[in-house]
């Protein structure tokens, strides 16, 4: 039984077909690839997922219940949690307050308990601070907790967008475009810090540009063009794909 | 230069609950006005300061929240301090009423439905709606408030009663700010999409911060109309929402502090330069113009956050 199930999903835009007819599975466990040209619809298949959009037809089915039509902050209730390609981090926040944000959803005090400071509230905050440093821990940021999220490096502030997502005590984590604006070294850590994150129990989706990345760390490739899934497959199967080589890697050497 | 925020308040607020000792009763009840607009600019600060939403008309809510109480205790003789979480019930609600479908509007549109809702308040209270709000000429002979049967009658015995209020306001809401909804609003100041794609409900959150808020004005209402023993429509003109407004750009958005300067110096200092008469209000445009120009994040912008973590390692103070 698949965690993810895509189905036959169909948005567009006006007169533009965004993503048309796309399906997918993502089964527990695994890492799983998007790729395709720019304006390919990845980023619209997500926000599609994320209930950011509503998907015009097609049916989107996680842990077997349908999330069609349910509020962007109930799916990740469910377990689906995601980083932007535009980092969006809370830049005048700290950085644990940003990781904080991603607790939210696992905690339970209101107005009155914080007011009030009651014990339960208390033990609650200090579980999470702890939490969030864990994270912060796992992407490397622990020491920069109290620094602002806006003066971070580029580099930094996505694996801030990771550990903020994984407080969300994901099931589904949804990257998109987590290499953007790594340097190599930094990239080679992102691929070390997926894997871990995948050995934690967290089924990964990605989309990615950086060939080395989904090659390196997919173990199936969706590929999409003008808003369809072209091929499907392993790393192997997608390289030596003729339909694919044409739509993607082919026009990679033109740029 | 470093100044210890919590040993400077740790001697002024002693200080400043002794000053009444020395002034006169003029004096006294001026900084009484300051503090029943500090809890309103504290109130206030909930929404446009934590959640980032215009709201020009939160003199609605203070209004519901006075009336309320000198409806109840002239008609039904309750002793008016009994009627401040009644009062504060009843603004809390209207507020839920009239929030909720507009909550969604951004920025410049939720201003404007927010001034709407203000005047509709202000209008009906001068119709006399429902019989009960005595038109413009308002409601009068609201009984004085009693403490352990004591009246509370003079400019000096308010100041220990208002500002005991504002005290105990600023102790909860530090709170309140230091937590899940604290962080929750500022998230969505900061950025709605994110904060919903984090998980955070964010047009539940954005009334949480409209009734809290509403609330608090509706507590500051019923102070107001046991001070006064008279109110009427106009004690809760566009120009009071205006006030609490500016005083929160002024002292700093989202900052307790902020706002407590910002009715200090908007409140007061137009009484110290009263001798100017009709000029103080060109200056005091002025030196709005100027602060905008200069110090746009207000007087005393709020503080990042401090958190006790024991896992990351001391690097001492940050910038």
């Amino acid at each position: 039984m698949a965690l993810l199930s895509v189905q036959r999903l169909t948005k567009s835009f006006g007169g533009l077909l965004a993503v048309h007819n796309v399906s997918f599975d993502v089964f527990s466990g695994e890492i799983v690839g998007i790729i395709g040209p720019n304006g390919a619809g990845k980023t619209t298949v997500f926000n599609l997922i994320t209930g950011i959009y509503k998907p015009d037809q097609g049916e989107i089915v996680f842990d077997q219940h349908s999330i069609v039509g349910k509020a962007p902050h109930d799916i990740v209730k469910l377990g689906i949690a995601r980083t932007f390609q535009t980092i969006r981090l809370f830049s005048n926040l700290s950085v644990l307050e940003n990781v904080m944000a991603g607790a939210h959803c696992r905690m339970s005090s209101g107005v009155l308990g914080a007011m009030l400071r009651l014990p339960g509230q208390r033990r609650e905050e200090r579980e999470k601070i702890e939490e969030a440093m864990e994270l912060l821990g796992l992407v490397g940021l622990q020491d920069f907790y109290d620094y602002l999220a806006g003066s971070l490096s580029y580099g930094n502030q996505r694996l801030l967008e990771i550990a903020r997502a994984l407080a969300t005590h994901p099931r589904l984590l949804i990257l998109d475009e987590p290499a953007g604006g790594m340097n190599e070294r930094e990239t080679e850590e992102l691929i070390k810090l997926i894997g871990k994150i995948r050995d934690k129990g967290v089924t990964v989706l990605l989309i990615e540009h950086d060939m080395n990345v989904v090659m390196k760390i997919c173990e199936r490739i969706v590929v999409l063009e003008y808003g369809s899934t072209i091929a499907e497959g392993t790393p192997e199967e997608i390289q030596s794909n003729p339909k694919v080589i044409e739509a993607y890697l082919g026009t990679d050497e033109d740029e | 230069m470093k100044f210890n925020r919590k040993r400077f308040y740790l001697a002024a607020v002693p200080i400043f609950f002794l000053v009444p000792l020395i002034l006169n009763p003029y004096w006294v009840d001026v900084l009484n006005s300051i503090g029943l607009y500090a809890l309103l600019g504290l109130s206030l600060n909930l929404i446009v300061g934590y959640a980032g939403l215009f709201n020009l008309g939160h003199a609605a809510f203070y209004a519901v929240g006075a009336y309320t109480s000198a409806i109840l205790n002239t008609t039904y003789h309750i002793p008016i301090l009994l009627l401040l979480p009644v009062a504060g019930l009843a603004a809390g609600i209207f507020a839920l009423i009239v929030a909720r479908p507009i909550i969604h509007l951004r920025g410049d549109y939720l201003c404007i439905v927010t001034i709407g809702v203000g005047e509709i308040v202000r209008i009906a209270l001068i119709n006399d709606v429902f019989g009960i709000t005595g038109g413009a000429n308002g409601i009068f002979g609201i009984a004085r408030p009693r403490i352990f049967g004591m009246v509370i009658r003079t400019p000096h015995q308010f100041f220990y009663l208002i500002w005991l209020f504002v005290a105990i306001t600023v102790f909860l809401f530090y709170r309140l700010e230091d937590s899940r909804v604290g962080r929750a609003l500022n998230y969505i100041r900061e950025d709605e999409v994110a904060a919903e794609a984090c998980g955070i409900n964010v047009a539940h959150y954005k009334l949480i911060s409209f009734v809290v808020g509403a609330t608090w004005a509706g507590m500051a209402g019923n102070i107001f109309a046991a001070k006064m023993t008279i109110i009427s429509p106009e004690s809760f003109s566009f120009w009071e929402s205006v006030l609490m407004f500016t005083l929160i750009i002024l002292g700093g958005a989202g900052s307790i502090e902020g706002v407590l300067l910002g009715a200090f110096l908007i409140i007061g200092l137009p009484e110290i330069f009263r001798e100017l008469s009709n000029a103080r209000m060109l200056f005091f445009g002025a030196a709005m113009i100027a602060m905008m120009i200069f110090r746009p994040e207000g007087l005393i912008p709020p503080v990042p956050k401090k958190y006790r973590v024991f896992s990351g390692t001391d690097r001492g103070e940050t910038t």
